[in-house]
């Protein structure tokens, strides 16, 4: 089980591999749409992409409400648990 | 009085050259991009065929990764090629500074292609079956659909007048020239980028034309595979790449102090309705595409003086066109010299038209004809004066005819004179 330090470290390195943004700029309070830039294609790649890396489930209808990195590595978080 | 319509900017990525000046040096050199395919899948799938004409330089090489991988390889290679003809044409960009240049409201794209996105659907399928469907990944869609490759092109230029994608099969890339002379002649259009894309050397692909006895298997031969009008020809050589011209009324080209490579005098477009695959023996579809051409570009058979031929390589197509040619221009016909290029490039099907189209302006500036290469034999059935090494062609004005037939019997010809 990956801990929160190592969630947000492997959601970086998939931000980075979609989107092509430096791992350092995907922090906690980061806004997926707002400061990441990121838009609903790239963000369902996102999902998907961390769903097989943290082997986790993450249902179509919470993705909405993944705004946050920290709202993201949250979820996985408690997903693993 | 109709819109004069001019080629202004120059851009491809073939087997013979990623860029259009390495691709007209091997055109003129007699180079062949065709060579052994080298993937596990050709054993794999034990195929006949293991030949095969990809593009000189891979995409991976010309585009950042993350811009690569959201884009099927034909969108990739429509984009490496439709910025080469924009910087080409004087332009900056790719990006909203072009806005400033040209108004996204009068700029069109019209960019074709064979197939489309055959790699991503095919690659979409693997997913599926090997790792389920939540890792079919979101973006297959815009990849796969056969007008991505226009759209992408639009986005990356900010051309907002029109996005045309011409799908006629193997004559996609010259039809976009018909589309794209249209757009510029009924005014909704100052400026087009017109083009077409291939990337489809995949097992399945090659499966399907080989099963249909389309292709050579002269596997120990590659680079004497594609030929020709020669007897010993027998099919062609799938090739891969992209071209893309800019097109421009010439009052716009003029207010900007655009280079001018050429005009694009004329254009035809027509169909067979004869048969999905054979071409009508007779060449009748394609001798009336010949004489629209000569109708919309105000030409006669005499000024004709080089002709790019479609000339696959396959047995049963390039006598046809021979005719077509004669029934279209008389006896003129013995005073043009006939290329066939895709004996050096392979058929790079949806492509093949824009990157002859780009050859034939090029031959049309430089005065020259370009090679056809491994003409050994040439077959008696066809009475064409064929260029094997380079040629000079006359000074003084004349005109260039390039030829692409699809699939589905469409035919379609794009004409340019010099100025």
């Amino acid at each position: 089980m990956a801990s929160k330090e190592e969630i947000l470290t492997g959601l970086a390195e998939i931000v980075n591999e979609e989107t092509g943004l430096e791992t350092e700029a995907v922090q906690l309070d980061k806004s997926f749409t707002d400061d990441l830039d990121i838009d609903s294609i790239s963000m369902m790649t996102i999902v998907v992409n961390a769903e097989e890396k943290f082997d986790v489930t993450i249902p179509d209808e919470e993705v909405k409400n993944l705004k946050t990195v920290e709202d993201a590595v949250n979820f996985i978080d408690n997903a693993q648990a | 009085m109709t819109r004069k319509v001019v080629v202004t900017g120059l851009g491809a990525t073939t087997p013979i050259g990623g860029t259009v000046p390495e691709l007209w040096r091997s055109a003129t050199t007699g180079v062949s991009g065709v060579r052994a395919i080298e993937h596990d899948w050709v054993d794999t799938y034990d195929l006949g065929v293991r030949i095969a004409a990809p593009v000189s330089t891979p995409a991976s090489e010309v585009l950042p990764r993350v811009e690569a991988k959201r884009l099927d390889p034909s969108g990739q290679l429509s984009v490496i090629a439709a910025r080469e003809a924009w910087a080409d044409a004087g332009f900056s960009g790719p990006n909203a500074e072009a806005a400033e240049e040209v108004d996204p409201d009068r700029f069109a794209v019209a960019f074709g292609t064979g197939i489309g996105g055959v790699w991503t659907l095919l690659d979409a399928y693997d997913t599926l079956q090997k790792r389920g469907a939540r890792r079919v990944m979101p973006l297959t869609v815009p990849m796969l659909m056969p007008n991505g490759n226009a759209a992408a092109v639009g986005m990356d230029l900010k051309a907002r007048a029109a996005s045309i994608t011409p799908v006629s099969a193997c004559a996609s890339g010259t039809e976009a020239f018909y589309q794209g002379m249209n757009l510029i002649r009924s005014g909704k259009a100052d400026l087009v980028v017109v083009g077409g894309a291939e990337s489809a050397i995949h097992p399945v692909t090659i499966a399907a034309f080989s099963s249909m006895q389309a292709l050579s298997k002269r596997n120990d031969e590659p680079e004497r595979a594609s030929r020709p009008y020669d007897t010993a020809r027998d099919g062609f050589v799938m090739g891969e790449g992209a071209g893309a011209v800019v097109l421009e009324s010439e009052e716009h080209a003029k207010a900007r102090g655009a280079r001018v490579y050429a005009e694009l005098a004329g254009a035809g477009l027509t169909s067979d309705a004869y048969h999905i695959t054979a071409p009508d023996e007779e060449g009748r579809g394609a001798a009336r595409a010949l004489h629209e051409t000569m109708q919309t570009g105000e030409f006669e058979p005499g000024d004709v003086k080089h002709v790019n031929a479609h000339a696959t390589s396959t047995p049963r197509g390039d006598a046809p066109e021979a005719g077509a040619l004669r029934r279209a221009f008389g006896s003129a016909v013995d005073d043009m010299c006939v290329s066939a290029t895709k004996s050096m490039t392979g058929h790079i099907l949806g492509g093949s038209g824009a990157v002859e189209a780009v050859l034939t302006v090029l031959a049309v500036h430089h005065r020259t004809a370009p090679c056809t290469i491994n003409l050994e034999n040439q077959d008696p059935e066809i009475d064409l004066d064929v260029v094997t090494d380079a040629r000079e062609l006359p000074s003084g004005d004349f005109v260039a005819v390039s030829n692409s037939f699809g699939f589905g019997g469409h035919n379609a010809v794009a004409a340019f004179r010099t100025v």
